[in-house]
């Protein structure tokens, strides 16, 4: 669809709206200065208003700086530059007749059809609440209604059938025939995602652009809360984890090499001054011993940060070239390690958690996280684990349960490790509320906030030894 | 240089490139607002052969500075051919310390190199900085200048300005974060792995002897290879590498045997290997 974006648009009416696009960029976090605004503005002059693809990638090339912003970029612009205004002409499809052309769409893969038909659900099914102010378009119940993932045997037997886009010779679709569920999985997929769209158009109709740009549009992949991500956006954190550890192993090497052009060794520097005098021409640095750290990682795996705790294991099994040895212990209200369990090329993080609860010891007479026991079961057990060179990071939220803290047990980990540094998922606010035992602890180590992949990156590049 | 988008993805197309949209776009907004284009995405998607094809297209010299750890301003900038200064002085014996001087930092004894050559002379030139992220910081803020305002210093000429701006590439894995001042620069691409649709037809260009339906077997075996998490997804140049294999094995069909023996060509990991044999339910490799 090529339909004008705002076709009878003044100038500074466009400049309006490019600026409040630009503001509810900056909302999400993604840095946008003056001069990107006046570019976007000469792509626009560029390009004109005519194509709203093309309008949308040239303005992607001026305004933003990385990948991973593009997916906010999009959500915002299908607000700020829609598709069409108002619901469609015509009277609305029945649910059947609606599911069999969405059917047809799908096997065909379709994707403006698929579009238009997103359109057409949201109008026909997303609508709820009557009096002005109340109501508003529902995705999910949209989808709810409509249920397009029943579709799949559907699609697949009409895909058989007409012999789907292959051409349908009997022996090379034997072998793809297999890829073809999953084909159709994304495909849905999109479709779902397209009525996320829609409906948060004809919402930001009603409620106004700015809100909603502000509250409805989900934020990107490093930004969201460990506490709170849903499962696609754990699978989605997942995926960014080699990246960043690439990331941070180039930035703990530059660290390294800093490091390595140290101080200046005194006793060598005045030995060699005695050929020149006694003038000492030629400092000479002390020499660093290539010692790799180790790295000792106690994480607490129930269930309210086992998402936190299973991307930082990732994060640091990536990095493990950078260590000398990292060892992984695992705990609820026991301790167990599971070093194992994560070793290169055999962790499988999808079902990293769930072979962890499998496989260690982890809960003793209750299910629910018990830190004092856990810490001190670690100091008596793997006491040999901990030595001057460990650095050790506590991953968990301290919430206890009201179970005694047991001090003394961290104290004693940190009076025989190099460092040890607590990494808390919960917002700094809520440290000590409830039953979180964050300040006792936090008075012990170093407790950092760390609630995203965002800030975990940047804790993790400034902590990490070298 | 371009006259719509449209006018970019034909000629692009004219030398063996099939761009996308957002491609076209890009390039043709970068031609309009001279600026340098920075171009980020996985290896193996083309990033490099853009800006081939877009000196081809312009008739254009392309100059490439390659950047690797270590590089510094005498490989990236400029350096003064210090072994011929040094012969014009011996060689000059009689002649004065003044005339010297001025003549051993002149245009004879100066080497210029990528960033330099791309600004000076008149004919028009693509310059192609890759894999920028590979550069150390300081690089960058060399960088700045000369992307920047197109000119760079040398303390013996002074400020050489550009009097025909080139096309810049800079391409980045990026395996470093480039600073926010370089990435303000730059307009800011991201080429991603193609849809089925565009990747059948780079198929079908770069491997001629490839029937159709073969073609669209392979782009759907690369694209649910690429829904799985692996430590290394094909990209489109081990799906031509994998259709060229095909196509010398004189398979004519995607047969669970074949798809079994090949699978090397598109997968450089052994856990990949086997993790994408048992999605694919293909025996043991």
């Amino acid at each position: 669809m090529s339909a004008a974006a705002e076709p009878a648009a003044g100038t500074a009416e466009v400049a309006g709206r490019l600026a409040g696009f630009t503001g509810a960029l900056r909302g999400h976090g993604i840095r946008i200065g003056t001069g990107e605004s006046v570019d976007a503005a000469r792509a626009v002059e560029a390009l004109g208003l005519a194509d709203r693809e093309l309008l949308r990638e040239g303005l992607a090339a001026t305004l933003l700086h990385g990948t991973g912003q593009r997916a906010v970029f999009d959500q915002v612009f299908d607000l700020y530059f829609p598709r069409t205004v108002g619901g469609p002409e015509g009277p609305a499809a029945g649910r059947e007749d609606l599911r069999d052309r969405l059917a047809r769409a799908l096997a065909a893969d379709d994707a403006a059809l698929m579009g238009r038909l997103a359109v057409e659900a949201v109008d026909g099914f997303g609508g709820y609440g009557s009096s002005p102010g109340a109501d508003g378009w529902s995705a999910y119940q949209t989808l709810e209604r409509l249920r397009p993932q029943t579709l799949l045997a559907r699609v697949r037997a009409s895909v058989r059938a007409g012999g789907g886009t292959g051409g349908g010779e009997g022996a090379p679709e034997e072998f793809t025939e297999r890829l073809l569920d999953d084909e159709i999985r994304r495909r849905i997929e999109l479709f779902r995602r397209q009525v996320g769209a829609e409906a948060r158009r004809r919402v930001a109709e009603r409620r106004g652009r700015q809100e909603i740009a502000r509250r409805a549009v989900a934020p990107t992949a490093d930004r969201v809360d460990f506490l709170y991500a849903g499962r696609d956006r754990v699978a989605e954190l997942r995926r960014t984890v080699r990246p960043l550890a690439r990331k941070l192993a180039t930035r703990l090497a530059a660290r390294r090499r800093r490091a390595a052009r140290g101080s200046i060794d005194l006793r060598r520097t005045l030995r060699g001054s005695l050929s020149t005098g006694g003038v000492p021409v030629k400092p000479v640095l002390r020499r660093r011993r290539p010692v790799r750290p180790e790295l000792v990682l106690l994480c607490d795996v129930s269930g309210s940060v086992a998402g936190f705790s299973d991307f930082t294991m990732l994060l640091v099994q990536a990095l493990h070239d950078q260590f000398s040895k990292v060892r992984v212990f695992a705990f609820v209200n026991r301790i167990d390690e599971v070093t194992g369990l994560l070793r290169h090329g055999t962790a499988d993080p999808e079902g990293l958690g769930a072979r962890i609860q499998e496989e260690a010891r982890l809960t003793g007479w209750h299910g629910s996280s018990d830190y004092g026991v856990a810490l001190g079961e670690f100091a008596e057990r793997y006491a040999d684990v901990v030595g001057p060179r460990t650095t050790v990071f506590v991953l968990g939220d301290a919430r206890t349960n009201m179970a005694d803290p047991n001090l003394p047990a961290l104290r004693e980990i940190a009076g025989r490790a190099r460092r040890v540094y607590w990494l808390n998922p919960e917002p700094r606010a809520q440290w000590g509320t409830g039953d979180s035992a964050a300040p006792d602890y936090a008075g012990e180590v170093g407790m950092h906030e760390c609630r995203n992949a965002r800030q975990l990156g940047a804790i993790v590049s400034r902590l990490l030894p070298v | 240089m371009f006259t719509s988008v449209e006018d970019v993805s034909a000629r692009l197309a004219e030398t063996g490139y099939l761009a996308s949209p957002a491609v076209a776009t890009t390039v043709f907004l970068a031609d309009r607002l001279g600026k340098p284009l920075l171009v980020e995405g996985p290896a193996g998607v083309g990033k490099t052969e853009l800006a081939k094809a877009v000196a081809e297209v312009a008739g254009a010299r392309l100059v490439r500075l390659q950047c690797y750890e270590g590089v510094d301003e005498s490989r990236a900038l400029y350096e003064w051919n210090h072994a011929k200064q040094l012969l014009r002085i011996s060689a000059g014996r009689e002649q004065s310390w003044d005339e010297t001087r001025t003549d051993i930092f002149g245009e004879e004894f100066l080497l210029t190199r990528p960033l330099l050559t791309a600004i000076r002379g008149d004919d028009p030139k693509v310059l192609l900085i890759d894999e920028t992220d590979k550069a150390d910081v300081e690089i960058e803020g060399l960088l700045l200048e000369v992307l920047g305002d197109f000119q760079v210093t040398v303390p013996e000429l002074g400020t050489i300005t550009a009097t025909r701006r080139p096309f810049v590439v800079l391409t980045s894995n990026a395996t470093r974060e480039l600073s926010e001042a370089l990435r303000r620069r730059c307009l800011f691409l991201h080429i991603g792995f193609p849809e089925e649709e565009l990747e059948r037809r780079i198929l079908r260009l770069k491997v001629p002897g490839l029937d159709e339906a073969l073609a669209a077997s392979v782009v759907r075996v690369v694209g649910a290879l690429r829904a799985m998490d692996l430590r290394k997804v094909p990209s489109v140049a081990e799906t031509i590498d994998w259709a060229r294999t095909l196509l010398a094995l004189g398979a004519g069909t995607l047969g669970e045997g074949v798809v079994r023996d090949t699978l090397g060509v598109l997968l450089k990991h052994q856990e990949d290997v086997l993790k994408a044999a048992a999605k694919l339910d293909l025996d043991a490799v």
